[in-house]
């Protein structure tokens, strides 16, 4: 498969800061990879990067096969960009931001109408036209930046959290157009906060922190690899506690929980119910978060 | 790394962001076309007017005629300063409309010298409406005065280009308070403009000279609507198109650095 993305010790500084601390990784055509990490692990610099925004300190870069820093525009005409923060053009109705779009990809009139058009219906927007997007709600300016990412038939889709602060309706929406555009052909980087989201999306993710790619994978592997298959959770006292070491059974204390990964819960729940008399206790499959939280830590970022 | 005055790459997309702007001033037409008919006006009557009535000539000129260019001048500097100031401000830095366009194959460098050209059209547009204001008073003399057309482009290049230099500098809004009362308002009130260059104290009249872009616009502009032609238009067309060139550069490549980190 060819990379559509690959980088090798790509590094980012602002000043003093270390923003990207040389990472190295490649995204093949088609699939959907994922870049997750707390606040200020470098998600946003790396996408910059990528998006030819942000030049890069040093390492090496390539987007298509070219370097983004000697053919920028090349490169930005085959890319849909969807930033974190929401920047459609309030001069403008939901159409006429897809059409002005357009023009700055050079596409003809004619078609650009026909595609904004399609666009629109294809974010459900199709009714809203010819409002002025400082009427729309939230997730109404999330769907129609999505749409003006896809005026000009990206081959590869860069999002930067495609999903903030919108309702589970508006997610789900989101995530259902991804997969489409996804069995479509089209590649996508996107970074996330929500790692259900990652772990429903991407096909493989980094986890980064401080600049880092802590680990490389498919999401189920990932949680296989480093937490297991399943999360026994009881509360957290000094006889389950006791108990626990007695049996030696390895053990994390979150708050007021203890959680105990395991490939089997039923052996763990049948020792803790039967020599530990807990008060609560429940069974999970693994997920993403815990990987994350386990690599990353859980002390707040920002 | 670019440097301040290295000539920055600008391509022809700049134009697509002329175009924006241009979509965007049609749009709201009715807000942008009487500005400059009623500025037109209040000029004629209040200074022409009411202070022409004292002051019958200057230098032989009838002193509404003398003043005509001036107000077609100041327009110009104003239309084009504060479309680059305020306007590209709120574009640049509330609206993040450059954040989405240098994501498609337009350069910042593209998106900034769009930015100027549009400036330069504005002070092009008052120029037009405000032209035939002042034609049917009879202040300005036909056909000569319709070169202030090309001029209003010029000139306001220039003012785009040095406003464009204290937009990719300022640290918000309010600060671009500073050059707009310590620097366009007395400019408009010490340029030649209301009253001959020649009565200020000679120290002045070099400082103005040198110093003051208005100025030379303000000369050009009354050489073409009085008209009365002199050679010395020929350094006034140099001084402006030295510093249009020097600023737009500058303005380039100070908001590539404010903008691309």
């Amino acid at each position: 498969m060819t990379a559509i993305i690959e980088a090798q010790g790509l590094r980012k500084n602002f000043g003093e800061l270390v923003a990207v601390d040389g990472i190295s990784f490649s995204v093949k055509k088609g699939e959907v990879f994922g870049f997750l990490g707390p606040n200020g692990a470098g998600k946003t610099t790396t996408m910059k990067m990528i998006a030819c925004v942000s030049p890069r300190t040093s390492g090496m870069l390539s987007v298509f096969g070219v370097d983004p820093d000697i053919h920028p525009a090349e490169i930005k005409q085959r890319l849909g960009v969807v930033p974190q923060e929401t920047n459609l053009d309030p001069d403008f109705t939901c159409f006429g931001n897809l059409i002005t779009y357009s023009g700055y990809f050079d596409i003809p009139t004619d078609s650009a109408q026909k595609r904004s058009d399609e666009l629109l219906e294809f974010v459900q927007l199709q009714e809203k036209r010819n409002v002025e997007v400082e009427k729309l709600s939230g997730g109404m300016k999330r769907r129609l930046i999505l749409a003006r990412a896809l005026v000009n038939n990206p081959d590869l889709l860069i999002l930067d959290e495609p999903t903030i602060g919108l309702d589970p309706q508006a997610r789900h929406l989101i995530w259902e157009k991804l997969k489409t555009l996804q069995a479509q052909g089209n590649t996508i980087v996107l970074t996330t906060h929500y790692l259900d989201e990652a772990a429903r999306l991407c096909n493989r993710l980094v986890i980064m922190d401080k600049g880092k790619i802590l680990v490389e994978g498919a999401p189920a592997d990932l949680v296989k690899q480093y937490v297991g298959e399943e999360i026994v959770e009881v509360e957290k006292s000094a006889e389950i506690l006791s108990c626990l070491a007695a049996h030696n059974i390895p053990h994390e204390v979150t708050g007021d929980t203890v959680q105990i990964a395991t490939g089997s819960s039923r052996e763990i729940a049948k020792i803790l119910l039967d020599s530990c008399q807990p008060k609560k206790m429940l069974t999970r499959l693994a997920t993403l978060e815990d990987v994350f939280l386990k690599l990353t830590g859980r002390t707040l970022r920002d | 790394m670019s440097h301040l005055f290295s000539i920055p790459g600008v391509s022809g997309r700049a134009w697509k962001v002329w175009h924006r702007n241009l979509v965007v001033f049609v749009r709201t037409w009715h807000v942008n076309f009487f500005p400059p008919l009623v500025e037109a006006l209040l000029y004629l009557f209040a200074i022409g007017l009411g202070i022409g009535s004292y002051i019958k000539e200057i230098d032989g000129i009838p002193y509404v005629n003398f003043i005509a260019p001036a107000i077609l001048a100041i327009a110009v500097m104003n239309s084009a300063f504060f479309e680059c100031t305020y306007g590209s401000y709120v574009r640049m830095y509330y609206q993040k409309s450059f954040d989405a366009m240098i994501a498609t194959p337009l350069s910042i460098e593209d998106v900034i010298a769009g930015e100027l050209l549009w400036g330069a059209t504005r002070s092009v547009i008052y120029v037009i409406i405000m032209l035939p204001v002042l034609a049917v008073f009879g202040v300005i003399s036909l056909p000569a005065a319709l070169l202030a057309v090309p001029l209003a482009f010029l000139g306001g290049l220039m003012f785009a280009g040095i406003a464009m230099c204290f937009t990719a500098v300022t640290p918000g809004i309010d600060t671009l308070n500073y050059p707009s009362f310590l620097f366009i308002t007395p400019m408009a009130l010490f340029s030649g403009t209301f009253f001959p260059l020649t009565l200020l104290p000679v120290s002045l009249q070099y400082f103005a000279l040198a110093i003051l872009p208005l100025t030379h616009l303000v000369a050009i502009m009354r050489m073409f609507t009085l008209p009365a032609f002199s050679l010395t238009i020929l350094l006034h067309f140099a001084w402006i198109m030295a510093a249009t060139g020097i600023f737009c550069i500058v303005a380039i490549n100070l908001m590539r650095k404010r903008l691309i980190v």
